[in-house]
């Protein structure tokens, strides 16, 4: 049966998808709250990681996570109850995982997309000061959350949709 | 309960940590625990090793979850032994083809130990 997801794609693209989405990621795998933060861009800690999951089927794009190195270092001691001095491969093991799981809750906030869109496995890109461009994506949403004192950001790229 | 040995297979090994975790907190103290990385050496730790119950990640590089436990059946490689898919895939359709393909659990990431103790413990007690 074909599938056509143009007439739901405000349903898609609903900012309080990704922000549930979080939210359920961050207290079930964590137990911590987590909130969207909608002030001024935050300075940003020079080393960063990013992770990057990538949507195919009726629903071409990426959904990506970026934060800071102490954060991506609080979130993997939050999973693991483990202690990071630095990003090794463990933490960038668990914010891979974070990120398929923010990916995989957000598509299954719309019941066409759950069934109908795959998901790839996560990469991790750690480094100093990149930036991430998309082409005009048909859609993105660009959300930064807070929990404790650290942060991060999640962005859902659309650059397709059947 | 008695010693329970169970497969862990995910290809994150902070997934396999958590689950571990869940599965004593819902109460399996005697808890042995083998670990794969892939569907791959999953087969190979099955070929080996004797376990009450397995843990399976659908979304897997090289071999997935699906084809594992499809490979697991058809090599009958561990008869009767309940398997639980855990995966952040919650589509109705993911749910059928991994019931489909033997599995007799499912539970979604993100997930709590109190879902692992409702979905794991039942099947082990009528294992």
């Amino acid at each position: 049966m074909e599938c056509s997801l143009r007439e739901s794609v405000h349903l898609i693209s609903d900012p309080g998808n990704l922000d549930a989405s979080v939210e359920e990621v961050f207290s079930l795998m964590l137990g911590v709250n987590s909130q969207r933060y909608t002030g001024p861009a935050e300075a940003s800690e020079l080393e960063s990681v990013t992770a990057v999951v990538g949507f195919g089927g009726v629903l071409s794009g990426a959904c990506v996570f970026r934060s800071g190195a102490s954060a991506a270092i609080k979130i993997a001691a939050h999973m693991t109850g483990m202690e990071f001095t630095e990003v090794d491969d463990t933490v960038k093991d668990g914010i891979g995982e974070i990120c398929n799981m923010l990916a995989g809750t957000w598509k299954g906030k719309v019941p066409e997309l759950a069934a109908n869109c795959g998901l790839s496995v996560p990469a991790v890109i750690t480094g100093q000061n990149y930036k991430l461009h998309v082409q005009s994506p048909e859609f993105k949403l660009h959300h930064t959350y807070h929990f404790d004192d650290a942060s991060f950001e999640v962005t859902i790229i659309c650059d397709g949709l059947q | 309960m008695s010693e329970v040995r169970a497969l862990i297979v995910d290809d994150s090994s902070v997934m396999r940590k958590i689950v571990e975790r869940s599965l004593r907190q819902a109460g399996l103290d005697t808890l042995v625990v083998f670990e794969a990385g892939s569907g791959v050496e999953g087969l190979e730790q099955l070929k080996i090793q004797k376990v009450d119950l397995i843990l399976t990640d659908i979304n897997m590089p090289s071999m997935d979850g699906l084809e594992f436990l499809r490979q697991v059946r058809e090599q009958n490689l561990a008869p009767g032994i309940p398997v639980v898919m855990i995966t952040t895939e919650s589509s109705e359709q993911s749910v059928k083809q991994a019931i489909q393909s033997g599995a007799q659990g499912y539970i979604r990431k993100p997930f709590t130990a109190e879902q692992v103790k409702e979905r794991v413990l039942p099947l082990l007690n009528a294992a």
